[in-house]
């Protein structure tokens, strides 16, 4: 069995950008896609936890109530347009569908929402392509269909899992650039889930770093980069390379591989590639706990005096 | 300076690769799609060129055609000062243990029902005479310099994880002791944490086999550290060649300030503090390239006769060449 997610916790509040960082396959998508029950159950199996979206458990609705707020008041974007978006129908149709089924709205109405919704998210000519097939759109233009489809019903929280992953350097940043507007312009909370450090760091109020399914440690944005405490946070900021400044002799790696998610985790998941690793870390698995000023971090480590806390 | 231009290991001299596009059953051409239109640049003895570029510019059509796996269209490659575009196919074979190439998938670029073992040595049975004895000591000698265990020689590709896998990659392009390797995106498709890993390995070979890289790669930070120098391409051309250290801290070209500036960096402080120069559009189709610059439809600073003239690929500084026409 895979334990993708170990009881792991974080909240989001109104208006907030939350990024989730973590390698593939430290269970970040998983925990976002569990929220709303998209994975496949079964084989798949949420075995306990809770999730409250304004006062209800979100695990515990029925799938007619959960699936008013999948699409309506969350929004999701997923990683690669190109499998998300479906080829056999117009961008107009997906784009209609959900304010239809959520708003009410007539056929008419939709249309013109869409046309607005296509122009915020910057793609030129809206009335236009309304009727074009995902397939005649660049990777970045799908991407932003994607978005504006996420953005239809006037989500509260917009999930976005890998959204520029797939585009290019130029592209991704027309992306953020969009996504920065719109969040001041309506307000909405979003999850940025990525690998890529540079881009929370330009985005994110707060930030999780996940790491063989736990969450290991979570802090606002400028506290995260300017003093991790977590080992693996501290080793992965050192492995990048510079863009500007002094160009390092030698890039500082973090040794062994992630670890596999076969076997009932029992100790710290990063102990085995952790360099500051104790006694304690092989046989006791540290639970998330707060140091200062919303800092949260799951280590037995003491970054100040290096001795266990 | 006179041993400098004698150690020139690869030189590319107006390079151009063009794909046909047909339609109908007889295969009538409507149309071509210009993925290298003329590039030139030449690497020096173990140096290190950066090759960067959104995907789609031609980088890995440009790999391909130096190594001849494609034929070019025309154009001109000399490795160690011979021309090999046009030399008979034998001539060539017998140069092709000099060159290499490290692919950017190793879950793909590795044949499944082979084992490490006869992964590494089969080019060792096409290009050399060797003893079984001999075979099985220089696999293992390889597997050692990449950071595996020469235990593995009989397991298959995919019981490794993906870092192995590229080391796996990188042993058989080492096999036949090459002195030019193209390492086309080595460590995209790696996790964060192995990159540095795998990075840190190529420079050790670099430094232990004395060997030249051509380093193909859309991450510019990445490209910053391992590079001595870097050529910028978009649709086809190089518009800008500098030494790594230039190229970074004073970019000429309207599209490498651009693509510079699109770079997130990993510190909130600078971060927001930066300024960015957001390209509009998307990059043109290869198939029909605007006519004059090629970046002249998203240029922020592009004049009328941009869209009329091809710039020129002109020398600003020693060592340094840019194709603009407003530098």
């Amino acid at each position: 069995m895979v334990h993708a997610v170990n009881g792991i916790s974080f909240e989001l509040k109104k208006g907030e950008l939350l990024g989730v960082v973590g390698e593939s396959g430290a269970g970040k998508s998983v925990t976002m896609m569990s929220l709303l029950k998209l994975l496949p159950i079964p084989p798949a199996e949420i075995v306990s936890g809770k999730a409250t979206f304004e006062g209800h458990d979100l695990l515990k609705l029925d799938l007619e109530k959960l699936r008013k707020i999948r699409g309506g008041k969350i929004g999701f974007i997923f990683q690669d347009p190109m499998t998300s978006l479906n080829p056999v129908l117009t961008i107009g149709y997906q784009l209609t569908e959900p304010m239809r089924e959520h708003l009410g709205l007539s056929r008419k109405n939709a249309r013109i929402r869409a046309i607005e919704l296509l122009d915020l998210v910057g793609i030129p000519m809206a009335k236009s392509c309304m009727n074009d097939f995902p397939h005649q759109f660049s990777g970045g233009m799908r991407q932003r269909v994607m978005i504006a489809i996420a953005l239809a019903c006037d989500p509260q929280i917009l999930i976005a899992d890998e959204p520029t992953t797939a585009l290019d350097v130029t592209i991704q940043a027309q992306i953020l650039e969009i996504v920065k507007r719109l969040r001041e312009e309506l307000g909405m909370a979003i999850i940025w889930i990525t690998h890529d450090l540079g881009v929370v760091a330009g985005m994110a109020d707060r930030v999780a770093v996940m790491y063989g399914g736990y969450i290991v440690e979570e802090a606002p944005v400028n506290e995260l980069y300017a003093k991790p405490k977590h080992p693996y946070t501290q080793d992965l900021l050192k492995t990048l390379p510079n863009l500007e400044g002094k160009r390092a002799e030698r890039l500082e790696s973090i040794k062994g591989q992630p670890p596999s998610l076969y076997q009932v985790p029992r100790s710290c998941p990063f102990a085995p590639r952790c360099n500051r690793v104790l006694e304690r870390c092989k046989h006791e698995n540290p639970v998330l706990t707060s140091r200062n000023n919303n800092h949260k971090v799951a280590c037995w480590w003491n970054p100040d005096s290096g001795l266990d806390t | 300076m006179i041993e400098e231009t004698n150690n020139i290991l690869l030189k590319v001299d107006g390079l151009v690769k063009h794909f046909p596009i047909t339609r109908g059953i007889f295969r009538r051409q409507v149309g071509t799609v210009k993925a290298v239109d003329g590039i030139s640049f030449e690497i020096k003895g173990r140096e290190n060129l950066g090759l960067v570029g959104e995907s789609g510019c031609g980088k890995s059509t440009a790999a391909r055609v130096i190594l001849q796996l494609l034929k070019a269209t025309s154009g001109k490659v000399y490795f160690k000062e011979q021309e090999i575009t046009s030399i008979s196919s034998e001539d060539l074979r017998k140069r092709r243990p000099q060159m290499q190439m490290i692919f950017q998938d190793p879950q793909d670029s590795l044949n499944p029902r082979m084992t490490v073992g006869s992964i590494i040595s089969e080019p060792m049975f096409e290009h050399q005479r060797l003893k079984v004895k001999q075979r099985r000591e220089r696999v293992e000698q390889l597997l050692n310099s990449v950071g595996l265990d020469p235990y593995v020689t009989n397991r298959y590709p995919h019981e490794f994880s993906g870092g192995q896998r590229q080391r796996i990659g990188i042993a058989r392009a080492l096999a036949l002791s090459p002195d030019f390797i193209i390492c086309d995106e080595p460590i995209a498709a790696l996790d964060v944490s192995i990159q540095a890993q795998v990075i840190n390995l190529l420079e050790d070979l670099q430094e232990e086999y004395g060997l030249t890289y051509l380093f193909i790669s859309h991450d510019l930070s990445m490209i910053r550290h391992i590079s001595d120098r870097v050529a910028v391409m978009y649709l086809g051309r190089i518009v800008e060649l500098a030494s790594s250290q230039e190229l970074y801290s004073n970019p000429l070209h309207p599209y490498t300030k651009a693509l510079l500036s699109a770079v997130p960096v990993h510190d909130p402080v600078l971060e927001k503090k930066r300024k960015r120069t957001i390209l509009v559009g998307d990059v043109p189709s290869p198939a029909s390239p605007p006519s004059g610059c090629h970046f002249s439809t998203r240029c922020p600073i592009a004049e009328a006769r941009c869209f009329k003239v091809s710039p020129e690929w002109r020398q600003v500084s020693p060592d340094r060449r840019v194709a603009c026409h407003l530098v």
